[in-house]
């Protein structure tokens, strides 16, 4: 990173934000085209079933319908809904567009309307008449890989997906040279994303120029049109894919959809252009889901407190197909499985499973979050068994600040740490001391409060291609306009992270121009190179450092005009200020749009330069980053609902070097509160026929402004090895470090009532059932 | 089957034929063609789709046009034109989810706007729960609120010292 900085580490508020707080920005579903009609899907209401016949005629004859279609018309004609992810020995489970002559999941599209419009559209699915033959549900995974279990797929002889394992070190004699082993086992359960936003899409096709345009509320336009042009057997330069607005991802639109390719195939079937927009309902049955793990633990330890080993057996549920990352998802956990400690040994045993429920994938964290809450909860089971503090068990294990870069048995390398400056600055902001006097006092009162710390490290900023399905550089390309002013064009797709902003930053700073000179695009494959999207913490750290390089290169390339035509040394020129100078005469100047202007009149160009004014670079990263930090938090349970209240909430991050602090500080809150979520509230729940009952916002809670106390938040910086910039990507901090504070806090504070571990979310019942049982034993 | 409507949105006066079944939110979207008002659960909980109904923060996606006819409505689309209008055009409220970093992702802020003009209207000098009470009818899945408070204290510093 350049020294000067001018923008970049300044907290400058977002270029984006003019036309969101005025109404004036465009999601999918503000888009209207001339002759627009829309689409609505009608949805098995069984979990599983087989489809007897489907009759349309009734929704075919209804007012302003022009198309009904079913599994069986589209049959050869749309590809399967894609999965990128391969584990070997995993067995298929293909999922088409609209489901053939079985239906796996409740919710899985069974036949399309398409009306000219919304309310024509849902009316007409009302009149369609399916005939299922109903089967018998699975939806518990340990049930589902037992014998005599119904199977999902006729070709399969169970339900088991895969089974994937992990071993590092001498897992055998970390068990054997312990002191004491401690076991428990811990459901992490299943979410919803509930982006903002739902899905929607809206499709046109231009016959004459062969150009399917599709919009989608997506985390990844390029992969999608791949995606979408393989689907439907089109030349992928005859598929253009434009990420309006997106309201919201979480993971949960990096993805491709079923819709995504239906409304294309719509749109050119009818020769108009067709909208399709996801209901909330819609949104909880068939938008991916996330976590819904089993983890079986066991940690070997000495009585000091060391850790010698960890074994892990995860059962993943993984619903009933695979989206795009399903498969690969849990194994992120077996990656992670050492936290920020040194375990020398390692076994992570991964059995993933088909169930009859919507598909898991990437929601935020995607698999980290688990290893996270398992490690750390570990921890705190280790230093409850030991009696000791769970501060002192965690600096026990920290590797060393000379061990860095530290490779762990799971097979990364941790590229650069400073665990315990974050735990002690997350200690001292908290009065960690003071609060554990604190709690001594409440619960002499009677009172029931609980403290709770997480350190956690994360892997980031995805990654090296060769541990991602499809490549993990990003791209950007930078083109100074003939005016001076710069469009920056990057691969990431970001959709409310803010880096029209801080990609602006970054560009005023390598050039000495203003930000808002520089102006980011971003999200459409017609205009911008191919790109891989945002996701896993990359925007930044992978398509930042692309932009970076691109950046640099026409920074160079106008440092050798300006000293040509300045007669300069060009290694010696500042771009500061609309202006390029040299170090030396800082008097004689130019100006950067004189600079600019030269290069495309290219009448006085150094000889072998090419006119013009434009880069693209490619980055691949070497390795991950890994962010890390420590969270403190304070929680008090009222002792007759079992209410638990979130007091007290300190974080400390460190992801680097910092763009913009208030893009930081923004993505750790929602972070937290997402935690907070998983922890108090959320709870995706099928009852024993596969239906979700927590289907709509109505019977899933999200936390709201009130269920929460002020954040106090603040940063260690440990830049990263990984790229030029020091930056190591901070979109999931929060929903990785927080859940396991949260839970360690409850479970400290129901310690006094015999309490070792309570599973998420601590809703009121459950606390309160603990309690009481604490208490009849207690007497 | 339709009925016959007449609304004033943002000042402006419509008289329109609609199905008695038509949404509110579908009215202004669809008909009216204003869409910075958004649709996110079409079951009242979250709230993107507040407007203000005679001067009061209301769900729209739970309204029918029909319910609407005769009232004012004030959508973000109209918000910069409320008191007190000054020279950025901009509302206070807006002003302070931009200063603040009070929105990521933007799908929940024109309905967060909404419930915050409503809110400092009705009490000008609010404390930090009573806004995040306020604005616990509209759920944001990206800022974590924190910044939204912050952007309702800031407006409400603004409005006071325009008052004065």
């Amino acid at each position: 990173m350049p020294a000067a900085t001018r923008y970049l580490g300044k907290a400058m508020k977002r270029k984006e934000d003019p036309r969101l707080i005025q109404g004036l920005a465009h999601y999918v579903d503000d888009l209207v085209l001339p002759h627009l009609q829309y689409a609505a899907i009608l949805r098995s209401p069984y979990a599983h079933a087989k489809i007897r016949s489907i009759d349309v005629s009734k929704a075919q004859a209804a007012p302003g319908v022009s198309l009904v279609l079913t599994g069986a018309d589209l049959r050869d004609r749309i590809g399967m809904v894609p999965c990128a992810a391969q584990i070997p020995d995993m067995k298929s489970a293909p999922r088409p567009v609209l489901a053939l002559d079985r239906v796996r999941f409740a919710g899985e599209g069974v036949a399309v309307v398409v009306a000219t419009s919304r309310y024509a559209a849902r009316d007409a699915v009302d009149l369609i008449e399916v005939d299922y033959d109903p089967l018998t549900p699975v939806v518990d995974p340990e049930k589902a890989i037992q014998k005599g279990s119904p199977v999902l797929y006729d070709d399969h002889k169970d339900n088991i997906a895969y089974r994937w394992e992990l071993e590092g070190g001498d897992v055998k004699a970390a068990f054997k040279n312990a002191d004491k082993v401690v076991k428990q086992r811990l459901l992490n359960q299943r979410l919803i994303p509930v982006a903002m936003e739902t899905r929607g899409v809206v499709a046109e096709y231009k016959p004459g120029e062969r150009q399917l345009t599709v919009w989608s509320s997506t985390q990844i336009p390029h992969l999608l049109r791949t995606q979408i042009a393989a689907m439907l057997d089109l030349p992928e330069y005859s598929v253009r894919v434009i990420t309006p607005e997106v309201g919201g991802g979480f993971g949960s639109k990096l993805n491709v959809y079923a819709e995504e390719a239906l409304t294309g195939y719509l749109a050119m079937r009818l020769g108009v252009p067709v909208k399709w927009i996801e209901s909330r309902r819609e949104n909880f049955q068939t938008t991916i889901h996330g976590r819904d793990q089993i983890d079986d633990i066991e940690v070997a330890i000495k009585k000091d407190g060391t850790i010698l080993g960890l074994r892990v057996r995860a059962i993943a549920d993984l619903g009933a197909y695979y989206q795009l990352l399903t498969p690969l998802i849990p194994t992120l956990t077996g990656l992670m499985a050492s936290g920020c400690y040194k375990i020398p040994a390692i076994r992570v045993e991964l059995t993933g499973v088909l169930t009859n429920k919507m598909s898991t994938d990437a929601y935020r964290g995607a698999g980290r979050p688990e290893a996270t809450y398992l490690v750390e909860r570990a921890l705190d089971l280790v230093a409850a068994e030991l009696k000791k503090d769970p501060v002192e068990v965690r600096r026990k294990n920290f590797p060393k600040l000379a061990e860095f870069p530290y490779a762990t048995p799971t097979g990364v390398i941790y590229d650069s740490a400073n665990y315990p400056r974050s735990l002690d600055l997350a200690l001292k902001l908290s009065g960690y001391a003071k609060l554990r006097r604190e709690q001594a006092k409440a619960r002499k009162q009677g009172r029931v409060m609980g403290v709770g710390i997480s350190t956690y490290v994360e892997i980031c900023a995805m990654g090296p291609s060769s541990a991602m399905p499809a490549g993990g550089w990003e791209s950007a390309t930078v083109r100074i306009e003939p005016s001076g002013m710069v469009n920056l064009m990057t691969g990431a797709s970001p959709h409310g992270q803010g880096q029209e902003t801080s990609f602006a930053q970054l560009g005023a700073e390598i050039l000495g121009i203003e930000p808002g000179d520089v102006n980011v695009i971003h999200g459409d494959t017609a205009i911008v190179p191919y790109g891989i999207g945002t996701f896993g913490s990359r925007g930044t750290a992978v398509g930042g450092t692309a932009a970076y390089m691109a950046l640099m290169k026409l920074r160079t390339k106008l440092a050798t005009l300006a000293g040509f035509l300045m007669e300069e040394d060009p290694s010696k020129l500042v771009f500061d200020k609309m202006k390029i100078f040299s170090k030396a005469h800082p008097k004689k100047s130019i100006g950067f749009g004189e600079v600019v202007a030269a290069a495309y009149t290219a009448k006085t160009l150094p000889p072998g330069m090419e006119p013009g004014m434009d880069a693209t670079s490619f980055f691949e990263p070497s390795n991950f980053t890994f962010p890390f930090g420590a969270h403190v938090c304070v929680v008090e349970i009222d002792k007759e609902t079992g209410d638990v209240r979130l007091l007290k909430y300190i974080a400390v991050d460190d992801c680097g070097n910092v763009l913009n602090p208030l893009l930081v500080d923004g993505q750790v809150h929602g972070g937290i509160v997402q935690s907070f979520g998983q922890a108090m509230l959320e709870e995706a729940v099928y009852d024993e026929q596969g239906q979700l009952i927590t289907g709509e916002l109505t019977d899933y809670a999200i936390p709201r402004a009130a269920d929460l106390p002020w954040l106090e938040t603040d940063r260690t910086v440990t830049p990263s090895p990984v790229n030029p910039m020091g930056v190591k990507g901070v979109g999931e901090a929060g929903t990785i470090g927080a859940t396991p504070a949260l839970a360690n806090a409850v479970a400290d504070a129901l310690a006094p009532f015999g309490v070792r571990h309570v599973d998420m979310p601590f809703k009121r019942e459950r606390i309160w059932k603990l309690m009481q049982k604490g208490t009849r034993r207690a007497k | 089957m339709s009925a016959e409507i007449q609304v004033r949105v943002n000042g402006k006066s419509y008289q329109s034929q609609v199905e008695p079944r038509l949404l509110l939110v579908h009215y202004l979207r669809d008909v009216l063609g204003l869409t910075g008002t958004h649709v996110g659960c079409e079951t009242s909980i979250c709230g993107a789709c507040t407007v203000l109904l005679d001067g009061r923060a209301v769900k729209s996606c739970t309204v029918l046009a029909v319910q609407a006819s005769g009232s004012e409505i004030t959508t973000i689309e109209g918000v910069s034109a409320l008191p007190p209008v000054n020279g950025s055009g901009l509302h206070p409220v807006q002003e302070g989810f931009w200063e603040k970093h009070g929105l990521q992702c933007g799908f929940c802020t024109p309905g967060m706007i909404l419930s915050s003009i409503e809110l400092l209207r009705d009490n000008p000098s609010p404390s930090r729960p009573e806004i995040r009470q306020a604005i616990s009818g509209n759920l944001c899945r990206c800022t974590g609120y924190q910044h939204i408070v912050m952007a309702v204290e800031y407006a409400a510093k603004k409005m006071k010292s325009k008052k004065r």
